[in-house]
């Protein structure tokens, strides 16, 4: 105890005390945490998908979209946007919006997807639209790579970014990054045009160029995608790149030249 | 000695050690180029030591190691605009049409040998290149050191780092990428929109409509022969007149106007300059290593019909896409023509950003008629009105770097882009006279510090209890060397107009331009723009101590 006393005004106390507090707390906080919000039940049948859709639709999306999809000022008419709109849009967790502004932003889903898909049987029976992609529209194997590439840098990287990296729009909206985007939620972006993003059905492009891109981004925007010159510094071009050699690079070298400096010679006395 | 020859050549020397290689080799050199003058009268040179001192040297290896990189780069690119089909082993571009350029770029990057490397030692050594010489720039403008005799080298420098941004502009889009190819075809608008001429010069330049098929080979030539030649010339002129100046230094006791106080070029600075060297070739093959520039085969070859967003330049062009950025879409219409302000008022805003940094010298020496040689460098806060407009040029610059990034301000910090875009319209005449006003409010407190350590000492921190109950914090006085430092300054007095009628009475006419100059001089010295430094006679009455701590 006499030696915790006496070091209780090392300059590294207050350090240490921060660090054990931080630790309590959070190890308190884990403990009693309410566990995550329960399953709901996977085996609601499939008959019955509308109809519990539909509850779910009163509760959690009727507000802004009117009780029948019909649309209010606060949200748009869900009539004839087809169950892959809902699938995407509730699937990345942008509906339920949290709140009002100038674009839903990705978040996490609090749905799971049984509800998911009754939402989107409900919705899909308000009027014919696209329905949700099948694993094998989507899927990005046997896809042509570079094709998709070209295809991306002529219709997405405008708003996009080369590989996907996101980019501004007008007055606070964005083109998100499509990092690790589930492949089913690409391919519903670019069936369903969600948000500000123009919508590219089949007949504008075709289901294998949807799965050319999605192989593309697979590639080159994926936690799997190599970068042979090594740190990607965020894939943003010469912006992030000047950052970093006015930083580390000028930095690093203004470090040395004082280091240098200050390693003189002495004057010999003679 | 025993088996010395009977060689009539070597007969004087049998007797004699034959002399060192290195010794024999001058020897030879002397002999035939008159080398131990020139040495003699410069292996002693003095340099001072100061670590800002050494940006120009970061700048001249950066410069250096760019130039070594670059002969390999050339070894293996091909500045063509030839249509071919990539077969390379890079698959997410197998099979594209693109040009020679770029498939040759991607061949650098992952076929040649250390190929990759060497591409991004180049680019991030230019990078590192501009941004020194940025530094150097800004170290040589506050502390004055631009004064005469040194004006025609500020001159050089400058012209080093706007060659420096045009010898990366045409580098950078020598690949034929879809990022450069986006900043050509900005090129190409800012041309289309000068008045006149405009078309003429852009047909000139792309040999027809853009993108054609010349630009690559006319930029390769420009790129690595006429801009980089001529910014050897000028490098070794800028060194010359270095040498030639001698450097300046910081004031410091011993230290004047007609010395140069430090250490020997040889063997100190030989040894310092060439470790130096490897140093910071060493920093940029790390950087190099670790990071990716310029990653092309994310980026993709360039298509007219194509474009990114996030499309920017590298950061030496930065300000230039922040003008046009922010810059509204005016354009004016008549008789079937276009005069598309929205580009041209940037264009010619440009090149005034530059030159406004570039003329100051000229203005200073007007302005305060100071034709003095100075060798002795000022300290930033003794030359407030400096400073300021020194700090004030940064902001104007920085504000447009913000400009040309703005989309990525918004999406990294959660703004509208409007928002920064209006930001920037309204700091670009703004931002630069409120940091002008708080720099030279700034530099003042700083001279008032200046004088205060100078009459009272240094806060000591020890707090002393006087016998009748009083604290009293402890003041240090200052070494002499400290006192000579803070006070070898001298402070300007501003010029004053001289009286309309002389002392002979006779009448004499005074131009608009002599009183808008005493007008600036007031401006520069007058009052409220210094604080009047200690003098010996006050310090003399503080210290002599009459009851004073």
């Amino acid at each position: 105890m006499k030696k915790l006393s006496a070091r209780r005004r090392h300059p590294l106390a207050a350090v240490v005390v921060l660090l054990f507090a931080l630790a309590v707390t959070g190890g308190l906080y884990a403990a009693f945490a309410p566990a995550d919000t329960a399953k709901a039940d996977d085996t609601a049948a499939q008959s019955l998908a509308i109809e519990e859709g539909k509850k779910l639709y009163s509760v959690g999306c009727a507000s802004c979209h009117g009780t029948g999809g019909q649309g209010t000022t606060d949200g748009p008419s869900l009539v004839g946007v087809g169950a892959s709109a809902v699938d995407f849009q509730v699937g990345t967790g942008r509906m339920p919006l949290q709140q009002q502004g100038a674009q839903a932003p990705k978040k996490k889903a609090i749905y799971d997807q049984a509800e998911i898909d009754q939402l989107a049987a409900y919705i899909a029976s308000l009027g014919a639209g696209p329905s949700v992609p099948s694993k094998d529209q989507y899927s990005p194997d046997g896809a042509d790579i570079a094709k998709g590439g070209e295809l991306f840098r002529t219709n997405c990287a405008q708003c996009h970014n080369f590989t996907g990296k996101g980019g501004a729009l007008s007055n606070g909206k964005f083109a998100p990054s499509l990092e690790d985007v589930n492949p089913k939620h690409i391919y519903e972006a670019m069936q369903t045009g969600p948000q500000n993003m123009p919508s590219f059905p089949d007949t504008t492009m075709s289901e294998k160029n949807k799965k050319d891109i999605i192989a593309y981004l697979d590639t080159v925007n994926s936690s799997k995608s190599q970068s042979p010159g090594g740190l990607e510094l965020g894939g943003l071009g010469p912006v992030s790149e000047g950052l970093f050699a006015w930083i580390f690079g000028l930095g690093a070298l203004i470090v040395v030249a004082i280091w240098v400096a200050a390693r003189t010679a002495k004057a010999k006395k003679s | 000695m025993s088996t010395a020859t009977t060689d009539a050549y070597s007969a004087d020397a049998q007797g004699r050690r034959k002399a060192p290689a290195g010794e024999r080799v001058a020897d030879w050199a002397d002999g035939r180029l008159g080398i131990y003058s020139l040495a003699k009268a410069n292996m002693r040179k003095i340099f001072p030591d100061h670590w800002s001192f050494m940006l120009g040297e970061v700048c001249l290896y950066s410069f250096l190691i760019i130039i070594l990189t670059g002969v390999y780069l050339t070894l293996f690119f091909h500045p063509s605009m030839e249509e071919t089909v990539y077969h390379g082993p890079y698959v997410p571009m197998q099979g594209m049409r693109m040009s020679e350029a770029f498939a040759s770029t991607l061949n650098i990057s992952f076929d040649v040998r250390g190929g990759l490397l060497v591409r991004q030692i180049h680019h991030w050594a230019a990078l590192i290149f501009l941004a020194g010489m940025f530094v150097h720039m800004m170290r040589v403008f506050f502390t004055g050191a631009f004064r005469k005799p040194r004006e025609i080298n500020w001159l050089f420098g400058f012209l080093l780092f706007v060659l420096g941004m045009f010898t990366g502009f045409t580098g950078y889009s020598l690949p034929d990428d879809l990022l450069s190819g986006t900043g050509v075809r900005f090129m190409e608008g800012a041309i289309l929109s000068i008045p006149i001429i405009g078309t003429y010069i852009s047909m000139f330049l792309f040999g027809g409509e853009f993108p054609g098929s010349d630009f690559v080979p006319r930029f390769f030539s420009i790129h690595v022969l006429l801009l980089p030649g001529i910014m050897l010339g000028l490098v070794v002129a800028h060194m010359i007149l270095v040498i030639y100046h001698k450097h300046t230094q910081f004031p410091g006791p011993g230290r004047t106007n007609k010395n140069v106080v430090g250490m020997p070029l040889m063997p100190v600075y030989m040894a310092k300059a060439g470790g130096f060297f490897f140093l910071v070739f060493g920093v940029i093959a790390a950087i190099s290593a670790l990071a990716t520039i310029n990653p092309i085969w994310a980026i993709g070859p360039y298509r007219p019909d194509q474009v990114s967003t996030g499309a920017q330049p590298d950061w030496y062009m930065g300000f230039s896409e922040g003008l046009i950025r922010v810059m509204p879409g005016w354009e004016i219409n008549f008789w079937g023509h276009t005069l598309v302000l929205g580009v041209l008022i940037p264009l010619i805003i440009f090149p005034t950003v530059l030159a406004a940094i570039a003329v100051y010298p000229f203005i200073e020496s007007w302005v305060t008629g100071d034709k003095r040689e100075h060798h002795l460098l000022d300290r930033p806060r003794n030359a407030p009105t400096r400073t300021a407009f020194g700090a004030a040029w940064i902001s104007w610059y920085f504000v447009l770097l913000v400009g040309g990034g703005n989309d990525l301000w918004a999406t990294h910090f959660h703004l509208s882009i409007n928002a920064i875009t209006w930001f920037v319209r309204i700091g670009f005449f703004v931002v630069p006279v409120l940091v002008f006003v708080a720099t030279r409010r700034i530099c003042m407190g700083l001279q008032r510090r200046d004088r205060d350590k100078v009459l009272h000492g240094r806060e000591s921190g020890i707090i002393k209890r006087l016998p009748h109950g009083e604290f009293v914090e402890v003041h240090e006085p200052l070494s002499q060397e400290q006192l000579h430092t803070l006070t070898a300054h001298e402070q300007p007095e501003p010029l004053e107009l001289v009286p309309e009628v002389d002392e002979n009475g006779v009448e004499r006419k005074v131009g608009a331009t002599q009183k808008l100059r005493v007008k600036l001089s007031k401006g520069f010295y007058g009052e409220g723009t210094q604080i009047p430094k200690a003098t010996a006679e006050e310090f003399q009455e503080i210290t002599s101590g009459h009851g004073h701590h």
